[in-house]
């Protein structure tokens, strides 16, 4: 299995993650991920509402969210964190990864998007991404591969 | 039979497959079939409704299915209905969001119903009006089967503003 250097905080402590998806496996197997990324899991969810309260909750340093799921889809639910927390970090994860779909995401404040099934070395890189606009984060690069930076 | 709207579903299961299951996957059969589709095992039943509209059907024995939890888990699962549905649920969402996000991205606007899992005795009877293609893809979990039945509705919307309206 391939190995991956952790994503730290500045203050050197895990990345603290939430993860909202209404499937159980797609939980387990993105939790198995942030596990192996060195990450800590703060808490999970099944639906945009309970992840609405889960991060008022626990205040994640990233959030991993689903579109599709039951009582408010992924896409309010990022709306409605982000009026509340203009800094937050969330990450869109779906199978359904066509362009509206994905714009819609961004412009409600989502950070990126990956696309289900996901690779482990995808998530990864985009995580490193996100964290690096966070000046908290330790180890993260100062930019990707192909990217420049001023 | 539109082969270039069914290549989608054939292409994202695959990949889907492929890297879900963490292994690899081969097409061990293709047939048409034109009757009610008959259930090998459990049976996740997609409606697709807009510019194509059809329906995709994913069928795995259930011993499949406790296998496939298992892999996604990332430990071993106990068989139990729950896990069964929810497997059968995961792979179609897997499945058909991929396909979509092709079709989507060629211009077709459609929407997709959530899954219908079929575990009882009673068919599929949705599927009696179409032909459709059958497909079973071999898996490391198991053998895994797709029905696909999939037509036009509209044209697509570019050509249909590139092409003067004929009625």
């Amino acid at each position: 299995m391939k190995q991956f250097g952790a994503l730290l905080r500045k203050d050197s402590q895990p990345v603290r993650y939430l993860v909202v998806d209404d499937s159980v496996f797609a939980r387990k197997n993105l939790i198995k991920m942030i596990e192996m990324f060195g990450g800590e899991l703060a808490g999970e969810a099944g639906d945009g509402l309970t992840a609405i309260a889960e991060y008022n909750r626990i205040k994640p340093d990233i959030v991993l969210m689903d579109i599709t799921m039951p009582q408010m889809e992924g896409i309010e639910a990022v709306e409605r964190i982000v009026r509340q927390h203009a800094d937050a970090r969330i990450v869109m994860v779906s199978s359904v990864g066509y362009q509206e779909n994905i714009l819609a995401a961004l412009q409600k404040g989502a950070k990126h998007f990956v696309q289900k099934p996901v690779k482990p070395e995808v998530l990864y890189e985009i995580l490193r991404y996100v964290l690096s606009d966070d000046p908290s984060a330790a180890g993260a690069p100062l930019a990707l591969a192909g990217e420049s930076r001023s | 039979m539109r082969m270039e709207l069914i290549q989608p579903f054939i292409n994202a299961a695959d990949a889907v497959f492929a890297e879900s299951l963490k292994g690899p996957t081969k097409i061990v059969d293709v047939e048409m079939a034109e009757d009610a589709y008959r259930r090998k095992g459990v049976a996740a039943l997609i409606l697709i409704k807009g510019d194509i509209e059809g329906r995709v059907i994913l069928d795995l024995a259930p011993e499949v299915a406790v296998n496939v939890a298992s892999v996604l888990a990332g430990t071993a699962m106990e068989a139990s209905e729950q896990v069964v549905r929810e497997t059968v649920c995961e792979l179609a969402n897997m499945v058909i969001g991929n396909s979509v996000t092709l079709l989507n991205d060629q211009g077709f606007h459609f929407k997709v119903f959530p899954p219908e899992v079929h575990m009882n005795e009673a068919g599929l009877a949705g599927s009696a009006d179409t032909e459709a293609l059958v497909i079973c893809i071999e898996t490391p979990c198991g053998d895994i089967f797709l029905n696909i039945a999939m037509r036009y509705l509209h044209r697509r919307r570019a050509e249909r503003s590139a092409v003067p309206a004929l009625d």
